[in-house]
């Protein structure tokens, strides 16, 4: 069952891909559906980790809401950046500290580290289980819980829904 | 019109690039460098290749793709480069505050 999940959601992925590459024509679009056929039954086994995605209703709307939230979060970490590197003295207090994350998939907490580099002052360093270790440029509080409420639960959120 | 309103995206992305730069020029250490290497670059050459598809429509989707893999692979190659510097056992700036993941795997070490 996870591995015809798999299966589908690859060959959406790729099907996709081919259209906006070639453009909407007939023959071109048979000869791109059965490469996608082919390439889907060779990798399904192998890209399970796909199957975690839930496609309900309420999943898909939590998936815009976070494309939406991420791409604010981007802008903002930018700019923070932007002027810690323009002052000139420099305000930064860093250091790695260790949040918890409640996302038991795999591709969620993929998902999760991926977002966490990219927003305001925080990278990810390590991940062992459900404990991220994240290099913070800005260190605000000591403790594991209000480091994962200020990091982690912007996102977590959304990706539980999408996730779980 | 359009062109316009590309070029100034443009301009904007390249503006981030160079602020970028001079992190990379101004940080004290790997891990600080790494994170202005990451953050204003992924967004300057994402608007960098958005102000090109603005200007030139028909080059619009393909772009987009571009910026999609961008996006999905620039995290995960500084996030290799962090972990690895750090098993390399480089440290982090007299200035930092704590190191929570040295701590924990010196715990491991005294255990083992």
């Amino acid at each position: 069952m996870r591995s015809v999940k798999a299966f589908i959601i690859s060959y959406l992925i790729l099907i996709l891909l081919w259209v906006v590459l070639t453009g909407w024509r007939g023959d071109e679009l048979i000869v791109g559906s059965i490469a996608a056929v082919i390439i889907s039954l060779v990798f399904a086994p192998s890209l399970s980790i796909l199957a975690d995605l839930k496609l309900t209703p309420l999943a898909i709307m939590h998936l815009a809401l976070y494309l939406l939230v991420f791409c604010i979060e981007l802008f903002k970490s930018a700019i923070d950046v932007a002027r810690r590197v323009l002052s000139p003295s420099l305000p930064i207090n860093p250091g790695i500290v260790k949040v918890r994350t409640k996302l038991k998939s795999k591709l969620g907490r993929i998902v999760l580290t991926n977002s966490i580099t990219l927003t305001p002052g925080t990278m990810t360093v390590e991940a062992k289980g459900e404990y991220l270790y994240i290099h913070w440029i800005d260190i605000k509080s000591d403790d594991i819980e209000t480091a994962t409420n200020t990091i982690v639960s912007t996102f977590e959120r959304h990706l539980e829904v999408i996730f779980g | 019109m359009m062109l316009l309103i590309g070029s100034i995206v443009c301009i904007l992305g390249s503006l981030f690039l160079f602020l970028g730069a001079m992190g990379v020029l101004r940080m004290p250490d790997v891990y600080n460098r790494m994170q202005a290497g990451t953050k204003a670059t992924t967004l300057g050459s994402m608007l960098t290749l958005l102000g090109i598809g603005l200007a030139i429509n028909e080059w619009l989707p393909k772009l987009i793709l571009l910026v999609l893999f961008i996006l999905f692979t620039n995290p995960i190659s500084s996030h290799a480069l962090a972990r690895a510097a750090h098993f390399a056992g480089i440290k982090l700036t007299d200035k930092s505050l704590r190191d929570n993941l040295a701590e924990d795997e010196s715990k491991e070490k005294s255990n083992a």
